[in-house]
């Protein structure tokens, strides 16, 4: 469903990623792990297409969408949730749910939408006239990731969604993505969590410094030594 | 209290006027923080659009002004297409030096097509020339109009801030550019939107300033434009009710101003109320003081 092939991406002359090849089947949890600075953000954003690559090419669904631009992949069923979650802090939680549906037309679709992601994240529901701004960080991951699913993405990815929660929230964030994948949207995830990003993964990528060091089956990298030592603080 | 209200009266004109313009300013810098000094140019542009429909094409008060908008919507348009975007990823004060560009260009492009020679609105007569008294306070159909115009103006813009599609994608690009692309928000586009917005307002503002002082010049907007700049950064620059509690502001106390004490005064104080509030609430009236968002 979604390809990676020899992707280069520079900041200046800083090389943040360095020829990576990545692919995501239909249906599946991917995530790509790695230290800070690794180059999963850059990553990322260059397959939403916020960032150009130098060189190289992403592919969705079988076609070349490298030079296509953020709002066409959106069309193609594409949705980021932010490292950060970027809400729109000074705007209500529903306007921000109904900018996660932006290029859609069918109010009926997302009406239904809108109660299918208060399904997910209750909490959102009784939040609806609050703005983004005045919610936890929590309830903010909760909104970005609602957001996301509104403009109803075939593929979704998220970034660092566990970065500042509490392990309880961790926990809460990581069934609902396992709940969301059930429904039928592929997932690619970044995550520093290595431990929780694996248990809920079908297969895992390892970036180090902008390139891709390991890859495998989630239950493969957690038995790996390689990774218990550098991420899960085993030994 | 005759005399104050006297003042008042035409002291929420000039505020009208300076909010209108001030809208423009504070938008453009919601958008993409730039100080748009050509708007002031723009808004005098909108005045002689206004002048030669009333004159050479005699057309009525409300006919001239939907032209100088739609004129000046076009101009605004075309100023950031041609001169502003090419820049957007370049330093700040490449956009800013730009800006003061093409505000000369319009300025002295203005004097050349044109000449620098005074023109003078034609007089208004009719409708627009009704006087009232109420009590000893004159107040002239045009005051009325100007008010009921910006008013008219502002609840548009109100309306299409809050509810349209166009206008939460533009709150959504002056709050996040990145998020707001990844909701599928088109930034080239939702930018021009703002120019347009704008720069239409800004031309209201021109027709409404030579129907109400008659005369104009190729540099008629430097100094009110300045003033409006002050009046969006007095409210909080990048907020629209800011730039419409600004604008009444300045434009009230600078009628006060050179009404009780001495009109020699009356920029100083505007720009003293700069300063103050710079020092006191750096975010302006109706900021919040936080640093530059990261
Ligand atoms: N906007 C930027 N400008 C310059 N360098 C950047 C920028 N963003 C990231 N980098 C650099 O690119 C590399 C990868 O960063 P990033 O993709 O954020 O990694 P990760 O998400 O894995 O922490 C780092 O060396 C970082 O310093
Ligand atoms: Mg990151």
């Amino acid at each position: 469903m979604l390809e990676l092939r020899d992707l280069n991406v520079h900041y200046d002359m800083i090389h943040a990623i360095k020829g990576i090849s990545l692919t995501v089947e239909k249906g599946e949890i991917v995530t790509l792990i790695g230290a800070n600075g690794a180059g999963k953000t850059t990553t990322l954003r260059t397959i939403a297409g916020l960032k150009k690559p130098t060189s190289g090419s992403v592919w969705l669904n079988g076609q070349d969408i490298t030079e296509t631009t953020p709002r066409q992949r959106v069309q193609m069923g594409a949705a980021m949730v932010p490292e950060g979650r970027h809400v729109f802090s000074e705007m209500t939680v529903q306007e921000n749910l109904e900018l996660g549906a932006y290029l859609r037309r069918d109010k009926e679709g997302i009406a239904q939408d809108m109660e299918m992601v208060c399904g997910y994240f209750p909490i959102l529901k009784s939040r609806r006239k609050q703005t983004a701004g005045t919610l936890s960080g929590g309830e903010q991951q909760m909104l970005a990731m609602a957001r996301a699913l509104m403009s109803r993405p075939e593929i979704l990815f998220l970034d660092e969604p566990s970065m500042g929660l509490s392990p309880l929230l961790v926990s809460e964030i990581f069934a609902i993505i396992k709940t969301i994948n059930n429904a039928g949207t592929t997932i690619l995830l970044v995550e520093q969590n290595a431990g929780m990003a694996l248990s809920v993964a079908n297969r895992a990528y390892v970036m180090e410094t902008g390139s891709i060091v390991l890859s495998g089956t989630g239950a493969e990298l957690m038995e790996s030594d390689e990774i218990r030592k550098a991420y899960l603080g085993g030994s | 209290m005759e005399v104050f209200l006297q003042q008042l009266v035409n002291g929420v004109s000039l505020g009208s006027i300076y909010a209108l313009v001030a809208l423009g300013y504070t938008m453009v810098y919601g958008i993409i923080k730039l100080i748009n000094f050509a708007h002031c140019d723009i808004y005098m542009i909108g005045a002689y659009i206004g002048y030669y429909c009333m004159t050479y094409f005699g057309l009525s008060f409300f006919p001239s002004l939907l032209v100088a908008m739609t004129g000046c919507m076009v101009l605004g348009v075309l100023i950031e297409k041609i001169a502003y975007k090419p820049l957007r990823n370049a330093a700040r004060i490449s956009l800013l030096i730009t800006a003061i560009g093409m505000s000369l260009f319009l300025e002295y492009g203005t004097m050349f097509l044109v000449s620098a020679k005074v023109r003078t609105y034609p007089a208004m007569t009719g409708f627009m020339a009704k006087t009232f008294h109420i009590g000893n306070v004159l107040v002239t159909m045009q005051q009325i109009v100007i008010l009921a115009t910006t008013i008219a103006l502002m609840i548009a813009l109100q309306y299409i801030v809050k509810y349209t599609r166009a206008g939460k994608a533009m709150r959504a690009v002056s709050l996040d550019k990145d998020a707001a692309q990844l909701m599928g928000i088109d930034v080239n586009t939702t930018i021009s939107i703002t120019f347009a917005i704008g720069s239409a307002l800004a031309g209201a503002a021109g027709v409404l300033v030579g129907v109400y002082y008659n005369t104009i010049n190729p540099l008629m907007g430097v100094t009110p434009g300045l003033k409006a700049f002050v009046a969006a950064v007095f409210g909080g620059i990048g907020l629209i009710p800011g730039a419409m509690v600004g604008g009444y502001f300045i434009g009230i106390v600078e009628v006060l101003v050179s009404g009780y004490g001495n009109s020699m005064y009356r920029d100083a104080v505007v720009f003293a109320i700069l300063i103050l509030i710079l020092i006191l609430k750096p975010a302006g009236l109706l900021g919040k003081n936080v640093g530059e968002k990261v």
